[in-house]
């Protein structure tokens, strides 16, 4: 291949028709309370392991919806399990184990 | 694609264009880019439509490169303009016709400027009064070429000897079309059908026998950018919005791209075999490409003028599956020859890209 003296940088727009979204489908089977989320961003708040790592669980619900499982891979790892989200969730949303299930589900369907 | 809200819209931008006595100013690059295009335009305006389109050989550059890439400030843009105009005023000319897209849209700018600022303008007067001792009137009517060929398209239609049918299918031919942005979308009330659908090339294919694909990224610009391409480093810039009209377009299969800009088809034509030579990707069937054509080669090809005297052997994407495809005829042999006889050599043949 020809190097002209510049590259070419990845598009970064979303494809939700092209990207796998095995993972929310499974999520959802298994954990139906997933379908209650707002959004409100109070698990985030306050989220123990958010305040010493860039750990945003309202952005792992974005990127499951989205179906972009590559960047779900590094995220799940930096829970701790206090399981303080599930406590301040309004919606009453079983936040530990849509935790557990999704590293699950990454080891299952990848 | 549903095209009754578009058509709604394209009635809301309906912009004069003057019926004859064109001052007609080239592009500084179209004639090293494409070089028949202004050629044939010029030839279908007097040959074909007995028009009146006059030349001034005193005709510079309008800066607008420059302009865009913040070499050349606004001040002394508008002078240079000025100075355009009064050549038109000398040549005895009120109709002002562009070939090119940003100059289009700089005068365009600069005549919208001196409305709301005439200050400006007696300035700008006095500038080009100091320096060149020449004075102009302001336009009666500023078009872009591609407005004037979409005046005459149905005129340029009963005289065309081919349609964009596909001779094998019986099918209109799938074309992109693709606008400058400097055409209407800084002043969207100045180009025909406004900014968000313009009309210009719509109505030429719709007219010539096409038909037009209405896909996600069509409203994407080329990726030219001016600082985008004029810095080596920035370039894949330029190549990856390209990239990202292909893929967007590829999967609904394009015949060919019909642009009226001078950058977008050099760059959507040549960035084909970049993206080939750099990754290996190939668009349209058999690793051919999609071929890139201007609004005059498409208007001259349908009016069966010769593929070769319209300069589509300077293409980078192979234009002859398409001429096959409607039935125009050439002669392979004399791609690369001059008008008399002599070759004019034969570039390398690319790796993927296929080549005739």
């Amino acid at each position: 291949m020809k190097n002209f003296g510049y590259t070419i940088q990845r598009d970064q727009s979303i494809d939700i028709d092209q990207n796998d979204r095995r993972i929310v489908n499974y999520l959802l089977s298994l954990e139906p309370s997933f379908n209650l989320c707002l959004g409100c961003g109070s698990c985030t708040g306050t989220c123990t392991a958010g305040h010493f790592v860039d750990f945003n669980i309202r952005r792992v619900h974005t990127l499951l919806r989205r179906g972009e499982s590559k960047q779900l891979k590094t995220e799940m790892k930096k829970c701790m399990f206090c399981g303080k989200c599930q406590l301040v969730c309004p919606r009453g949303v079983n936040l530990r184990n849509l935790i557990i299930t999704i590293q699950r589900a990454i080891e299952q369907i990848g | 694609m549903k095209i009754e809200g578009k058509r709604r819209i394209w009635k809301d931008y309906q912009k004069e264009i003057a019926e004859d006595r064109y001052f007609y100013v080239r592009s500084c690059v179209r004639q090293n880019f494409f070089p028949g295009s202004e050629r044939t335009f010029l030839r279908i305006m007097k040959d074909e439509l007995n028009k009146d389109v006059f030349e001034n050989a005193a005709h510079t550059t309008c800066s607008g490169i420059g302009y865009h890439s913040d070499i050349v400030p606004f001040e002394t843009v508008m002078t240079m303009v000025a100075r355009q105009f009064a050549l038109m005023t000398e040549s005895g000319y009120e109709n002002f016709t562009t070939s090119c897209i940003t100059s289009f849209g700089l005068y365009t700018e600069i005549l919208e400027t001196w409305q709301h600022f005439p200050d400006v303008e007696l300035r700008v007067r006095e500038h080009l009064k100091k320096a060149t001792g020449r004075e102009f009137i302001v336009p009666k009517n500023l078009s872009h070429a591609s407005d004037v060929i979409f005046k005459f398209r149905k005129e340029i239609a009963n005289k065309a000897k081919f349609k964009l049918i596909n001779k094998h299918t019986g099918k209109p031919i799938q074309v992109v079309e693709h606008i400058g942005c400097h055409y209407s979308r800084m002043f969207p009330s100045k180009g025909v059908g406004g900014a968000e659908y313009p009309y210009v090339l719509v109505g030429m294919i719709e007219d010539w026998g096409g038909e037009v694909i209405d896909y996600p990224e069509r409203r994407h610009c080329c990726g030219f950018g001016f600082r985008q391409y004029l810095v080596q480093a920035n370039r894949g810039y330029s190549l990856s919005c390209s990239k990202k009209k292909f893929d967007s377009m590829a999967p609904y299969k394009p015949d060919c791209i019909l642009t009226n800009c001078p950058g977008c088809p050099m760059f959507l034509d040549r960035w084909q075999y970049a993206l080939s030579e750099m990754e290996g990707i190939t668009y349209g069937e058999n690793g051919q490409g999609i071929p890139v054509l201007t609004y005059e080669e498409l208007a001259g090809m349908m009016l069966g003028y010769n593929p070769w005297d319209l300069g589509l052997q300077v293409h980078q994407v192979p234009v002859e599956p398409l001429l096959d495809k409607i039935g125009i005829p050439y002669n392979p042999e004399q791609k690369f020859l001059t008008l008399d006889g002599m070759s004019i050599g034969k570039p390398e043949t690319p790796t993927f890209l296929k080549f005739y």
